[in-house]
């Protein structure tokens, strides 16, 4: 089968897309954009219990210009939503976004003057989480989710600027 | 209904005090709104209140007059608290600014005019502070459409 018959067990043959997207699925660096009360269900996932790290998915980035997930976590009103769309614009492609509770999904209950009915009216969002909040297995269950997704990528997929 | 504080403020403003009551020790005071920057500066020197606690306003759309403003005073001296209110008018709403007897004012009174658009005499910077620059109208206001919303970035979709 292939080269490994060849070199033995020196070699691994496998698609550009599959090791490309075995290395990005299981080393996200995430920018945590925590707004609201969400965001303590956020840091249990951190926390030992339920430990995110297990996901290789711990380590956030402070910066969106190192980051590769953008965490929205919490309510997002009209006077935030520039500094939201700055954030994303700065992040390098390949780049996801996870909108995490109601309020960055849909508003949630604010329907109001001041709120953004879903951060997907400003940036475009691949996993939403539902939950008010969500609870710390949901989190990691969209993460699984969006390691699924990322795993169907391809690299000739995005366009890159 | 006895109370010292309303007893004492009635007396001294006998015709410029409109209502008082007192429901389980939330003393309060309706006083036309021309007497308001004397009679908080009589409750501040003379009554011993030091800290105005919360200054916020009402809208009665479609009573005239439409607003009312509401203070809330504390004595760390003498432990009490008093409610002071005032209608202010529909059209062109002014009142006076308490900034000059209570700093602290000075914010309250920037999310008043704010969120409802009253005008405060002798405010030193009054100006929108939660709402951002190009915000028109005053969102808590009655008449303020539900679901307006002034988005500073085009929505998507």
């Amino acid at each position: 089968m292939g080269l490994e018959t060849v070199f033995g067990h020196s070699y691994l043959t496998t698609r550009l897309d599959e090791a490309v997207n075995w290395g990005r699925k299981y080393s996200f660096f995430q920018y945590p954009f925590v707004t609201a009360c969400c965001g303590m269900e956020f840091m249990s996932v951190w926390a030992s219990t339920y430990d995110i790290a297990r996901f290789g998915a711990e380590y956030p980035r402070f910066s969106p210009r190192q980051a590769d997930v953008l965490f929205v976590v919490g309510t997002v009103n009209e006077k935030l939503a520039p500094v939201l769309k700055r954030v994303y614009d700065q992040m390098c492609e390949p780049k996801w976004v996870v909108s995490f509770g109601v309020c960055a999904t849909s508003g949630g209950f604010y329907d109001n003057y001041a709120t953004v009915q879903g951060i997907d009216k400003i940036i475009p969002v691949d996993i939403y989480i539902p939950g008010c909040p969500p609870r710390p297995e949901a989190i990691l269950d969209a993460l699984v989710k969006l390691q699924e997704k990322v795993a169907r990528e391809s690299v000739l997929d995005r366009k890159y600027k | 209904m006895n109370s010292y504080l309303l007893d004492t403020i009635k007396g001294k403003f006998p015709g410029e005090v409109l209502d008082t009551h007192a429901f389980r020790g939330d003393e309060t005071v309706v006083i036309k709104k021309e007497a308001l920057l004397k009679a908080a500066a009589f409750l501040r020197d003379e009554l011993g209140f030091d800290f105005l606690m919360d200054l916020t306003a009402a809208d009665y759309l479609p009573r005239e007059p439409r607003y009312e403003l509401v203070c809330h005073f504390y004595s760390s001296r003498h432990n009490y608290r008093l409610r002071l209110k005032c209608p202010v008018e529909g059209t062109d709403p002014k009142v006076a600014s308490l900034t000059s007897l209570w700093a602290g004012a000075n914010w309250f009174e920037r999310e008043v005019y704010d969120m409802f658009g009253l005008m405060f005499e002798g405010h030193p910077d009054l100006r929108r502070i939660l709402m951002y620059d190009g915000f028109e109208g005053h969102p808590l206001r009655k008449d303020y459409p539900l679901k307006k919303r002034q988005p500073r970035l085009a929505h998507r979709d």
